[in-house]
């Protein structure tokens, strides 16, 4: 089954999906443009793997990392299906990052590799974005180029686990405006998702609705204002987001006061 | 008298307070406790983010290395990391010693309590955002290199001790001239005051608000003064900030721990 939480009518509900449509708890069948998406899960503690495709730590000149690159995601940054990311006007370079995300379903410390598949509620898709512009070498990567507000779409769905047969097999598409520029597989992931719960799980506390984002593999490219930004991942679903500037801004202003 | 926020284990709701620092008494709906009777439990529940290089002190210490590889300038926005939910601890909490370390590092921080949600702050307003102050000991196993996240190191279960409570912002006159001082076995180790911020109170919310919104309730820490202690197993960590409380925890070896999670008054059979 496929869960999100969306927006209608001024209520927030669970839905899940039928035959394409959002299905609300109360048995309204309604379009997926008719709902505000929410992120799927309202985020906790969110990991995020940076170099953890080979051939994307290539693409950023960095040598696969002898430690995991880890790093935290704060709620500010989430946002939902069909939502608008921000692009500074001074930024140079902001580009996508199709991700597989594991939903965490338990609370657990210290699990091995073997039993890690039991830990996981289900799957979604993020959209890592980055503004390399800020990144600085502090524990990098810092949240100024990383955890900016509404700068991580999430959903639309959370699949259950049940229902992917191998997520280490499935094929990650990043289009935009209609163009694939970005392709890869999660079986090219340097440490796996039963690996990366052993990891995170031997030093902290895992707990349910914990999000771990696994990574992005090679095809970054910079994204204007205006560009809608599809990340798919067979199986999961499609995220749609697109890229908004001060103009946009301005203009929803103007528009909403008249 | 200083305006607290606080909750009782056991109960869902939040209190107010009255302290009294100088008696050590607080009053709660009209009944006057001691205030080391209470069991008091986590004061915040929001996001928690930490500081880097926010002390004149810590900042000059690492200097020499900023224009050097890794790091090849100084560091323009604020060094910031998250400390996680499964970090955070009540006053007289333990804090577990992870299998395999001897020494962890005690961070004494002041932490912001967000009042309302902050975006794009300006630094003569930004104190209107602000809820609180409560005490924070951001504890990291001792690491070198700040090239990378050191989630590793920073956010293990235990290791954001915070409390006892909240102190509401009106009852501290500035939070930029507040004595800090951490004490281990009851020994002043380390002494230093908010006066010494590379960015001040304000200044650390307006600029960490440009780039990322702040919700009520989240908490963003001032920093660690330069040079903190290293504590060991069984050693026990008193950090004062004058006129917002004292937070005091125990360190104990992780695998003697349920989960992590023990008062100090229950460890006597360990």
């Amino acid at each position: 089954m496929r869960h999100a939480r969306v927006v209608y009518n001024g209520s927030i509900h669970h839905a899940v999906e039928e035959g394409g449509r959002v299905k609300l708890n109360d048995g309204r069948l309604l379009d997926e443009t008719d709902v505000a998406w929410l992120p799927p899960v309202a985020p906790r503690t969110v990991f995020t793997l940076g170099l953890n495709y080979e051939d994307h730590a290539k693409e950023l000149s960095f040598s696969t990392p002898k430690e995991p690159l880890v790093f935290l995601k704060g709620p500010n940054t989430f946002t939902g299906h069909r939502c608008r990311t921000f692009r500074p006007s001074d930024v140079t370079f902001m580009h996508y990052e199709c991700e597989l995300a594991v939903v965490i379903g338990g609370t657990a410390k210290n699990v091995k590799k073997e039993d890690a598949c039991d830990l996981v509620a289900g799957y979604t898709i993020a959209n890592d974005y980055v503004m390399r512009d800020y990144i600085e070498n502090y524990y990098r990567p810092n949240l100024r180029a990383k955890n900016r507000d509404a700068c991580t779409p999430l959903g639309p769905w959370i699949v259950d686990a049940e229902d992917i047969r191998d997520p280490m097999n499935l094929t990650l598409r990043t289009y935009v405006n209609g163009k694939i520029t970005q392709e890869g597989t999660t079986a090219d992931m340097i440490l796996g998702i039963p690996e990366l719960i052993e990891y995170l799980s031997s030093f902290m506390t895992l707990n349910s609705g914990d999000l771990i984002l696994t990574g992005t593999p090679k095809g970054s490219v910079d994204t204007k204002v205006g560009d809608e930004v599809v990340t798919e991942i067979e199986g999961i679903g499609k995220l749609v987001n697109t890229i908004a500037g001060e103009e946009t801004l301005v203009r929803e202003k103007r528009v909403n006061m008249t | 008298m200083s305006k607290v926020k606080l909750k009782i284990k056991g109960l869902p709701q939040y209190y107010q307070g009255l302290v009294d620092f100088g008696n050590k008494t607080i009053d709660i709906n009209g009944h006057q406790y001691n205030t080391g009777e209470l069991a008091l439990d986590v004061p915040i529940s929001g996001a928690v983010y930490g500081t880097l290089l926010n002390y004149q002190g810590s900042y000059a210490a690492f200097e020499s290395s900023m224009r050097q590889e890794p790091y090849m300038e100084p560091p323009k926005a604020p060094v910031l990391y998250i400390k996680p939910q499964n970090t955070l601890r009540s006053s007289g909490a333990v804090i577990p010693l992870p299998e395999g370390f001897f020494n962890l590092m005690v961070g004494a921080a002041l932490g912001i309590v967000i009042g309302k949600q902050a975006t794009k702050v300006d630094e003569d307003e930004a104190l209107g955002y602000v809820y609180g102050y409560t005490v924070v000991n951001d504890v990291c196993i001792p690491h070198e290199s700040i090239y990378r996240p050191a989630v590793k190191e920073i956010a293990r279960d235990g290791f954001c001790p915070a409390g006892p409570w909240v102190v509401e912002r009106d009852s501290v006159k500035n939070p930029d001239e507040l004595d800090i001082r951490l004490y281990i076995n009851g020994e002043l180790k380390q002494e230093n005051n908010t006066r010494n911020l590379v960015r001040s109170v304000s200044k650390l919310i307006s600029d960490v608000t440009s780039f990322m919104t702040l919700y009520a309730g989240d908490t963003l820490l001032v920093g660690v003064p330069e040079k903190a202690p290293l504590a060991k197993e069984n050693d026990r960590v008193q950090i004062k900030i004058d006129g917002v409380g004292m937070l005091h925890n125990t360190i104990k070896r992780e695998q003697d721990l349920l989960g992590g999670v023990l008062d100090e008054a229950c460890t006597s059979r360990l």
